[in-house]
């Protein structure tokens, strides 16, 4: 039943210890995922994500139809082909479908990556939707998808990338995807690192993989993919926000484009959260102490009420606990948390905690 | 395969024990367990002077992935823990069975060491 994506050879080779991810056998790390963490903060780190969902939406009025799809306006990105945007899918009741990042390449096309765990879901939702704009929707399951992070990524990823790929990629700014040949580079990721992601053909995937190692770029499991994206302040799907949660609740607000009159799925459920008055906010925490913050873990805040953490590991960067948290709108400056059955206190920060290898709290 | 020194005892959770010369016993993980829970990055380490018995969870340690109870091996009460981990937790991963020892208890009674598994039994164990 559980699939491998067309590196998984390359990750046995490379010594990687296999778990099942959203049904997909996938690396969560090579040896030390503390290492492998360090490594991508401070020179250059290679993930395998082909498990991502690769889709490519066009028809002539796709632009409307995202501009209906998606909480944040695409509007912001189609004056600039190539540009990337962030967005949350939301459904009626302003809860997340999924969160995706789209490419607009041109008026008649936008590339979509969603996340592998949401994959039948998120194909049926938006194919469903698209039905009364005339956009179709493909899936690029043929294509294999390697993230390239670290202050180092972009000068070894371009080492050895295809000739055709090598000047269109150099030139990339910051958030901005385009294709060369079939393969498609963005200077975008997941880590607070520059980087690029990388689709390519799956055929030259593995020989990419292995020259990628060889310019020094090594391979990273899933396990400090979720440290790196945690310490960057980064949403994870299914953790920190899914179906029952609004954005505005966690820490998503950024992203809902609502100052126009843009009519968009969930719209009506953010205005009247708005209306209401937020309960609850998102916010970062580091632990004062010892000990490992995890998700679900309760927060107490005195009197203003409870709360829940939504993500927390041990940061490798900084050496000690942090975590994403859902917690009153009144909490201020500190919290406790029930770790164990004893309470210890947390600091509440904003996020990111770490970009750019720099310390941000 | 993992490495399972021949002379220690070890329990289904995973701890092995050294029965030492001065007649204390030496608890830790074994090399199986630290790959199990991978980098180690905290240990709270038992009170010493404090009595246990058999099978009670006493003290925990976490990785970045998970936090995993230890328990105690046999009837005893703690006489020394391995100061060393407070700042250097990754001790586990590196030396299982040596530097990353966690703590050492006088046992109540030393026969019970004849109910754990010996390293034939254990590494059995690990193939089921």
């Amino acid at each position: 039943m559980s699939q491998q994506t067309i590196l998984y050879d390359k990750h046995v080779q490379y010594g990687a210890k296999i778990v099942d991810f959203a049904g997909w056998q996938m690396p969560i790390n090579y040896g030390s995922q503390m290492e492998e963490h360090k490594q991508v903060r401070a020179d250059a780190g290679m993930f395998d994500v082909s498990h991502m969902v690769v889709l490519d939406l066009e028809g002539d009025k796709v632009v409307d139809f995202l501009k209906y799809l998606l909480a944040n306006d695409v509007s912001k990105v189609t004056t600039s082909p190539g540009k990337a945007l962030y967005s949350c899918m939301l459904n009626e009741r302003g809860g997340v479908i999924d969160d995706l990042i789209v490419y607009y390449l041109n008026d008649q096309w936008f590339r979509m990556v969603v996340n592998a765990a949401t994959r039948e879901k998120d194909i049926a939702w938006i194919s469903q939707q698209a039905e009364a704009y005339g956009v179709s929707v493909k899936e690029g399951s043929t294509l294999a998808m390697i993230a390239v992070q670290g202050p180092n990524a972009i000068a070894k990823a371009l080492s050895v990338m295809p000739d055709g790929c090598q000047q269109v990629a150099a030139e990339l700014k910051r958030f901005v995807g385009q294709p060369c040949g079939d393969w498609f580079v963005g200077r975008t990721g997941y880590t607070g690192e520059d980087g690029f992601e990388i689709m390519l053909p799956e055929t030259e995937a593995a020989a990419f993989w292995d020259k990628l190692a060889e310019a020094g770029v090594k391979p990273i499991g899933l396990g400090a993919r979720d440290t790196l994206r945690l310490e960057a302040g980064m949403n994870l799907y299914g953790t920190d926000m899914d179906e029952d949660t609004s954005p505005l609740q966690a820490g998503l607000g950024w992203t809902i484009a609502m100052k126009d009159e843009r009519d968009f799925i969930g719209r009506a459920a953010l205005a009247a959260e708005k209306e209401a008055g937020p309960v609850m906010k998102f916010v970062g925490l580091v632990l004062e102490g010892k000990g490992v913050l995890r998700g679900h873990q309760k927060i107490i805040v005195d009197g203003a009420g409870q709360g829940e953490i939504t993500s927390g590991t041990f940061s490798p960067s900084m050496g000690v606990a942090i975590a994403m948290a859902r917690v009153p709108v009144q909490t201020t400056d500190r919290v406790q948390v029930e770790m164990r059955g004893k309470l210890v206190d947390a600091k509440v920060v904003k996020v990111p905690f770490v970009r750019e290898g720099q310390l941000c709290v | 395969m993992s490495n399972i020194p021949e002379e220690m005892k070890y329990t289904a959770s995973h701890e092995w024990v050294r029965l030492n010369d001065d007649g204390t016993v030496s608890v830790g993980i074994t090399e199986h367990a630290q790959e199990l829970l991978g980098d180690i990055v905290f240990v709270e380490t038992p009170e010493i002077d404090t009595e246990f018995a058999a099978e009670e969870a006493c003290c925990v340690v976490e990785s970045v992935k998970a936090a995993s109870d230890i328990y105690m091996p046999i009837s005893g009460e703690v006489v020394d823990t391995n100061a060393e981990l407070t700042d250097t937790p990754e001790m586990i991963n590196s030396s299982p069975y040596d530097d990353g020892w966690i703590f050492k208890i006088k046992p109540s009674n030393e026969d019970e060491l004849e109910g754990l598994m010996d390293a034939q039994a254990y590494e059995d164990s690990l193939e089921d």
